[in-house]
């Protein structure tokens, strides 16, 4: 592997809700203490559950909300260090691609508009010319350009997002579930988009979903989150998987062949409030593995550091 | 086997505008249909109309016949259709967070249907209620049954919504993506749970579905639909080992699978079409690779095929 | 904007626009419409019925009533829509100030106007005529901030509202600055419903000028208002009830016009969902 990217150290981010006159404020803690790197043009995608944290890791890791401690590195600099004016600069290097691709547009705005708000974001002056290219490299027509969002299906607006992230070259792409609002059929033609748009502009992706199939598929390397923690982190695609919460996953995923039917070992329990975490290994509660001692201790992320896992009891 | 939901060339038009066209499924008791295709394609319409409820979108059967369980729908009164809903036929929908009324006890909303659809009385709907709930390995069905739905989760929603539709011991289940708002642990938890219904009560299920995974983990049988026809049908086993349509295999092979080499993941082509404009002779041309002029100028008949039927001039070979 | 045109469509839309249009013609060009002067008195030809000479009669100065009610409307309709002009203005600023920066600035702005909420506008609006003083600059200011609460309460909703929209966050990811993501984004989707909303209390303002004329408290005489007109009429409504009963009219069919033409653009827009859930 080249030298990372993005290297992220001891990341944790602790949300307050409620409080008031009557009420308590409740904490919980939305991502804990997760380092890892990703290296110039890897595919690292994240993957869990709702209330797994994945989507507050992919706004840490850009900064879009402030990190209760830790550290992200980008290309060598602090960027929770940075001050907002620098931030902002830098932002022209990173990029984000959101999951609805409903609300991540403005409705009043054309795409010309939603196209050109990079540029104008960053001061820079948007030739006539980049206009047609840019709608060009995700699949769009040029003629669109007029349209507003609501003209447009979810898979062309999605196409859009993507083209308003890479419209200043940036050397890294957040994902967070691009395809999770679309249907399958065109889930296959954005994830063969990016695929094709990494190729060329040597990007560098974290890729957030809830779907561990479609992981396997597209990223090099695997992180698994459960209640805001790495469970596990999948060394490449074909690994099998040592924390029992991955496996539940993967048997969660139905591939499309009646002849590889097979009878699930579905999870009992109830995914605990993450307000109100039980001590020791947080999927405890779930595991068909849990001892004793996951009740009482939480298991660190360790062992082989290719292919590190958070179990005491790992598969 | 015969068939307990069974849709003889059903068309359906909403205003002036042809949805359905012609499309011709059955289900029998212990049998797991599949309803597949893409958002737009005509699947939830086709539940709507196998379930006597498409007059409360302004929709109506302009052809062909819906029968259950032989008699056909048409012809019963409303007050019998509304009788066979929540009682003969058990639904299940989308979105388990509004399906449940946030301000009556969980318990209350399975009870009533069986006081509405079997007569039982309050102590005896509630006996029955705690039973469809263990049967559903609910934990503590007492103390659930005492909950209000926002004290739940979402799959725990979903196993209520069930529960609710099982409550008035229905011969057929329709249930329409009843998994797409869950976590995709929960969603293999409830695709289980619904598969052993099946085989233990002998109930129909017509599931609506947009996953061919989910397709090739429980059903029997499984339907195709696109652009408001029905492309292909037939039993599971061949048509994922040889699909005729090529939609059908489009389709399959939209989902990623474990050794699937980078790149071979392509999607479909182009987009479902407005029913305002909807292509001319076989509807899934403008996105298909095998497209001739013949499919541009005529619809292609439904011919037979194994056990099934396919709609395509030029059907892949059986296996 | 097509949205205003595309309202006056629509059948109530249309007959109230027309409405609109046709006082507002007449106020602009009063001079030009009406051979008589709004204050020279004709005491000889007082209390006159409608007649072929005065088309709504004259009142008990000898004054013809039309030209005086086309003058009032001058008065009526430019104090109403100034004086929302400028609360409009001033809410926006304070209700996307408070939204934006939150904090105790949020925090008093809302305090404030969740107080002056919990009064009647008449009842801020009169004392604020007490401290002032009659006369059309104190009625304008007092529906001024008899109004602003609301202009000030629904920018501040849209903007809550917007502010976690994924486009904002987009727009952040960006590098995008403050001033950017509130003129592109914040204050463009805020306008309509907030411009729709000040259409609609604009009908509130002109009965408001109204009453404080009926009180004596608006334009001076002798220059008319609505209000002003239907003072005086009060005193004769059984010797020539016209002097009372035309004001009258044009206040509520004005006002209903308002209100059917704002329905209509309201319909255009699509906005019903969000004026209702934010005011």
């Amino acid at each position: 592997m080249t030298a990372p990217l993005i290297q992220i150290d001891r990341l944790s981010k602790r949300f307050q809700s409620g409080g008031g006159i009557f009420a308590k404020p409740r904490a919980m803690m939305a991502v804990r203490d997760v380092s890892l790197s990703i290296g110039k043009g890897e595919v690292l995608g994240v993957v869990g559950e709702s209330g797994c944290g994945k989507s507050t890791l992919a706004r840490l890791v850009l900064r879009l909300i402030e990190p209760t401690a830790g550290r992200v590195s980008f290309d060598g600099t602090d960027i929770t260090a940075l001050s907002p004016a620098a931030l902002r600069k830098m932002r022209r290097r990173m990029a984000m691609v959101f999951q609805d691709p409903y609300s991540s547009l403005d409705p009043r705005h054309t795409l010309t508009e939603v196209l050109a708000e990079p540029f104008a974001a960053q001061g820079e002056p948007l030739s006539p010319d980049r206009l047609p290219e840019m709608l060009a490299a995700v699949g769009l027509p040029a003629a669109m350009a007029a349209s507003h969002p609501h003209q447009l299906s979810g898979g062309q607006r999605q196409r859009v997002g993507i083209a308003r992230a890479l419209a200043l070259h940036p050397d890294f792409v957040v994902l967070d579930e691009p395809t999770a609002s679309l249907d399958v059929s065109i889930q296959a033609q954005i994830i063969a988009l990016l695929a094709d748009l990494r190729d060329r502009l040597g990007l560098t992706y974290l890729f957030i979903s809830h779907d561990l199939g479609l992981v396997r598929y597209f990223c090099d390397r695997i992180v698994v989150m459960y209640l805001g923690t790495v469970v596990e982190v999948l060394p490449d695609t074909t690994a099998a998987p040592r924390h029992p919460y991955t496996r539940a996953l993967m048997q969660s995923n139905f591939a499309p062949d009646p002849a590889r039917r097979r009878a699930i070992e579905p999870l009992t329990g109830e995914i605990p409030s993450p307000f109100a975490l039980p001590p020791g290994c947080a999927f405890a509660s779930r595991c068909p593995r849990a001892s004793d001692r996951c009740r009482r201790e939480t298991p660190a992320l360790g062992g082989d550091p290719a292919h590190p896992v958070a179990c005491f009891h790992p598969l | 086997m015969t068939a307990l939901l069974d849709l003889q060339s059903v068309s359906v038009s909403i205003g002036k505008v042809a949805l359905l066209d012609g499309i011709s499924l059955s289900v029998a008791r212990g049998q797991i249909l599949g309803l597949v295709g893409e958002s737009g394609s005509g699947k939830s319409l086709t539940a709507m109309a196998a379930m006597g409820l498409l007059p409360l979108i302004g929709g109506r059967v302009t052809q062909g016949a819906v029968r259950f369980d032989g008699q056909d729908m048409a012809a019963m009164t409303e007050a019998e259709r509304r009788k066979l809903r929540g009682g003969r036929i058990g639904f299940v929908t989308q979105n388990p967070m509004t399906a449940l009324d946030p301000v009556q006890r969980i318990g209350e909303q399975v009870d009533v249907v069986s006081r509405l659809h079997l007569g039982l009385d309050r102590k005896a709907a509630r006996a029955r209620t705690l039973d469809l709930l263990t049967q559903l390995r609910i934990p503590e069905a007492a103390a659930v049954a005492e909950a209000w739905p926002h004290q739940l989760s979402g799959g725990m929603k979903q196993r209520i919504v069930i529960a609710m539709a099982l409550a008035g011991e229905p011969d057929l289940i329709i249930a329409d993506e009843p998994t797409t708002a869950l976590d995709v642990t929960v969603q293999a938890q409830i695709i289980q749970i619904l598969g052993n219904l099946v085989r233990e009560k002998g109930v129909a299920l017509m599931l609506i579905t947009h996953d061919m995974g989910v397709v090739a983990q429980i059903c029997d049988r499984v339907a195709v639909l696109y652009g408001g026809r029905l492309a292909e049908e037939g039993a599971v086993a061949p048509i994922f080992a040889a699909p005729a349509h090529p939609y059908t295999s489009a389709l399959i092979g939209c989902i990623p699978q474990e050794g699937m080499a980078k790149g071979a993941l392509r999607g479909i082509p182009g987009a479902v079409p407005s029913a305002l404009a909807f292509p001319t002779g076989c509807r899934f041309h403008p996105r298909c690779d095998r497209a001739s002029e013949l499919c541009r100028s005529t619809v292609p008949p439904t011919d037979p095929r194994g056990d099934g039927r396919v709609a395509c001039h030029h059907p892949g070979a059986l296996a | 904007m097509i949205a205003p045109l595309r309202a006056l469509t629509r059948p109530q839309g249309g007959i109230a626009g027309l409405w609109l249009i046709l006082v507002i013609v007449a106020a602009v060009f009063a001079p030009l419409l009406t051979p008589y002067a709004y204050d020279i008195q004709n005491l000889p030809n007082a209390y006159q019925p409608a007649s072929g000479a005065h088309w709504l009669g004259t009142d008990e100065f000898g004054r013809d009533l039309l030209t005086r009610l086309i003058y009032g409307a001058r008065t009526s309709l430019s104090v109403s829509a100034t004086a929302i002009s400028i609360s409009v203005l001033c809410g926006m600023v304070l209700g996307a100030a408070a939204a934006w920066f939150g904090g105790w600035l949020d925090r008093i702005v809302t305090m404030t106007v969740d107080l002056t909420w919990s009064f009647p506008e008449i009842l801020i609006a009169l004392i604020l005529v007490a401290i002032i003083g009659p006369g059309t600059t104190g009625v304008m200011i007092a529906i001024a901030v008899a109004y602003l609460a609301q202009f000030t309460r629904l920018t501040r909703a849209q903007i809550m509202t917007l502010k976690g929209e994924t486009f904002i966050e987009a727009a952040r990811s960006l590098g995008a600055g403050n001033a950017h993501i509130l003129f592109r984004h914040l204050l463009p989707n805020a306008l309509a419903p907030v411009l729709v909303s000040a259409m609609l209390a604009t009908g509130d303002a002109i009965i408001l000028e109204a009453t404080l004329g009926f009180f004596g408290l608006g334009a001076q005489p002798p220059v008319p208002s609505w209000g002003g007109m239907m003072s005086a009429g009060s005193a004769l409504i059984f010797k020539a009830p016209w002097v009372i009963v035309f004001p009258g009219l044009a206040v509520a069919i004005t006002v209903v016009a308002i209100n059917l033409y704002g329905d209509a653009l309201i319909a255009e827009l699509d906005i019903r969902a969000r004026l209702r859930r934010d005011a």
